[in-house]
């Protein structure tokens, strides 16, 4: 059903947990739809200094989890929002179709998790 | 650590038991007549016919081998079953009683009865997925035409009451129809002890080949085909009879009735060992469905904060094979419906595993699941934003 990347990242995932003083925290889906993303990024001039997520959820759910921190980590703020769901099932060989809407949601947890620490930042003002 | 190859999915496939498969061979390429035909190689496939409808009628204590009609398999003999029932009958009445654990074929024809015209009560069931007989029987009106219950659900496991609910239809002289495709050759069936008028049986649930299933029909019980063609089958399943998968499931019956005492014993003896083993070693984990009242080779168990698909995928990578009634592992996106019908909530359904065993199983295989699952979770609780913190430490 997955790609041999899909498992990849699904058995050995990148950049797994939290960071306590995190810039911006993303959370997106509901654990009763079945999955729940949360994404931590620290931010340093201007670029993602570091990426670390946290997943409850399918296959898809964790190595896209994982492939969005090795995707956003050391880009800027613009690069890292236009990084697209279509960009993550990319990286990943393709997902199941089914797999497309209800668990490649790690872009939205890290754009989310962007949009925090500007509003954040605006705050501090 | 050795990995092990460990099948436990036998309620989504089986093999097909060598014994049945050697029974079957002679009927491709040698014994391959028409059982309508007037020569001697249709009385050669209308003995073999005749042959298997013996002995699927004795795996379910049928008085007589014309009451087992055969079909493709157990979702084919509950359409049969309900909707030839329901159509047939449709002048006495138009309410058909069944529960919310179905299988989803009756689920489903249900709800297209009710779509033509037809009243369906779902009676619920308790947390440990019993239907209450009692309750049913509140449920009966006089335009109630049918009854219809599985013996035991192949997900949780659970065993009904079905003497008490074939007493009840029987006293109120309504058809009592029972899906009996995850309960047949594992555990006794009477129909005529448990006043059963229709009984839905699947070959591959017994180790026989796929495609090809059973109804039985007691002497009497008024019910119309749903398809018409040549009229095989008593008119009820018209279509030239599929005698090579016949005779495997008629052999998968024999030896089903020989060996379910014995096999039964020593899976149940497994299943308990892996339950015990599971809720002793795994905080946070919980039976699903009734503890003793079970199918012996069954044990659904959830596990808190994680979701049942990314333990499949875990546990499939160190040779383990399961399923879930996550909604992450159906085509419909929602979780198991019998799984909510004992009131579960959506993130409890979402982290069920179903173990569901068989021949091969050894208490070895049990002993490897033991050692390995409870890493596999670990691993899992410790990726889930769910996940207690002192859980962790």
């Amino acid at each position: 059903m997955y790609s041999e990347k899909v498992m990849d990242h699904f058995m050995s995932p990148r950049n797994v947990g939290e960071i306590p003083d995190a810039d911006g925290v993303g959370i997106v889906g509901n654990p009763v739809c079945g999955d729940l993303m949360t994404v931590y990024i620290k931010v340093k001039d201007n670029r993602l200094a570091d990426v670390k997520f946290k997943t409850f959820g399918c296959g898809a759910a964790v190595a896209t989890s994982s492939m969005i921190t090795e995707l956003a980590k050391g880009k800027t703020i613009e690069e890292a929002l236009k990084i697209t769901r279509g960009d993550v099932a990319e990286s990943l060989g393709g997902l199941p179709p089914i797999k497309m809407h209800c668990s490649n949601l790690a872009a939205d947890a890290l754009h989310v998790a962007i949009k925090n620490y500007l509003e954040k930042k605006e705050a501090k003002k | 650590m050795k990995l092990r190859k460990v099948y436990m999915d036998h309620a989504a496939a089986m093999p097909v038991d060598l014994r049945v498969f050697e029974a079957m061979k002679p009927y491709f390429t040698g014994n391959y007549g028409n059982p309508s035909s007037s020569h001697s190689f249709g009385a050669s496939a209308r003995n073999a016919l005749m042959e298997s409808r013996e002995k699927v009628a004795r795996l379910v204590g049928a008085e007589k081998p014309e009451g087992i009609i055969f079909t493709s398999g157990g979702t084919e003999s509950n359409n049969l079953a309900i909707k030839g029932v329901a159509y047939r009958n449709e002048k006495k009445g138009n309410h058909i009683i069944t529960t919310t654990i179905e299988h989803i074929s009756v689920i489903n024809i249900c709800k297209r009865l009710k779509k033509q015209g037809f009243e369906i009560t779902y009676v619920p069931v308790d947390k440990q997925g019993m239907v209450d007989p009692e309750k049913l029987k509140d449920e009966i009106t006089d335009k109630t035409i049918l009854i219809s219950v599985m013996y035991a659900n192949g997900e949780i496991g659970t065993i009904q009451p079905i003497r008490e609910i074939g007493k009840i239809a029987q006293e109120n002289q309504i058809y009592f129809h029972v899906d009996a495709v995850a309960a047949a050759g594992k555990i006794p069936i009477n129909v005529k002890e448990e006043n059963i008028n229709l009984l839905s049986i699947s070959s591959n649930d017994m180790y026989g080949p796929k495609g090809i299933g059973a109804l039985y029909i007691k002497k009497g019980t008024r019910i119309q085909a749903v398809t018409q063609g040549g009229g095989q089958e008593r008119g009820l399943r018209s279509g030239t009879e599929n005698i090579p998968s016949i005779v495997g499931m008629g052999k998968a019956a024999e030896i089903g009735q020989e060996e379910m005492v014995a096999e039964g014993r020593r899976l149940s003896r497994l299943r308990d060992k892996l339950i015990k083993g599971v809720l002793e070693t795994i905080e946070r984990s919980y039976l699903n469905g009734h503890p003793t009242k079970r199918l012996p080779n069954n044990a659904n168990l959830r596990f808190s904060y994680i979701e049942g698909e990314s333990l499949i995928l875990g546990l499939d990578m160190l040779g383990i094979q399961v399923s879930s009634g996550s909604a992450c592992t159906s085509k419909t996106l929602e979780p198991s419906h019998a799984l909510l019908a004992i009131g579960l909530a959506h993130e409890e359904a979402h982290g069920s595993l179903v173990f569901t065993m068989g021949k091969q199983n050894s208490e070895e295989d049990v002993n490897y699941v033991l050692e390995v699952l409870p890493g596999v979770v670990k691993r899992l609780r410790a990726m889930s934003p769910l996940t207690p913190k002192e859980m962790l430490r």
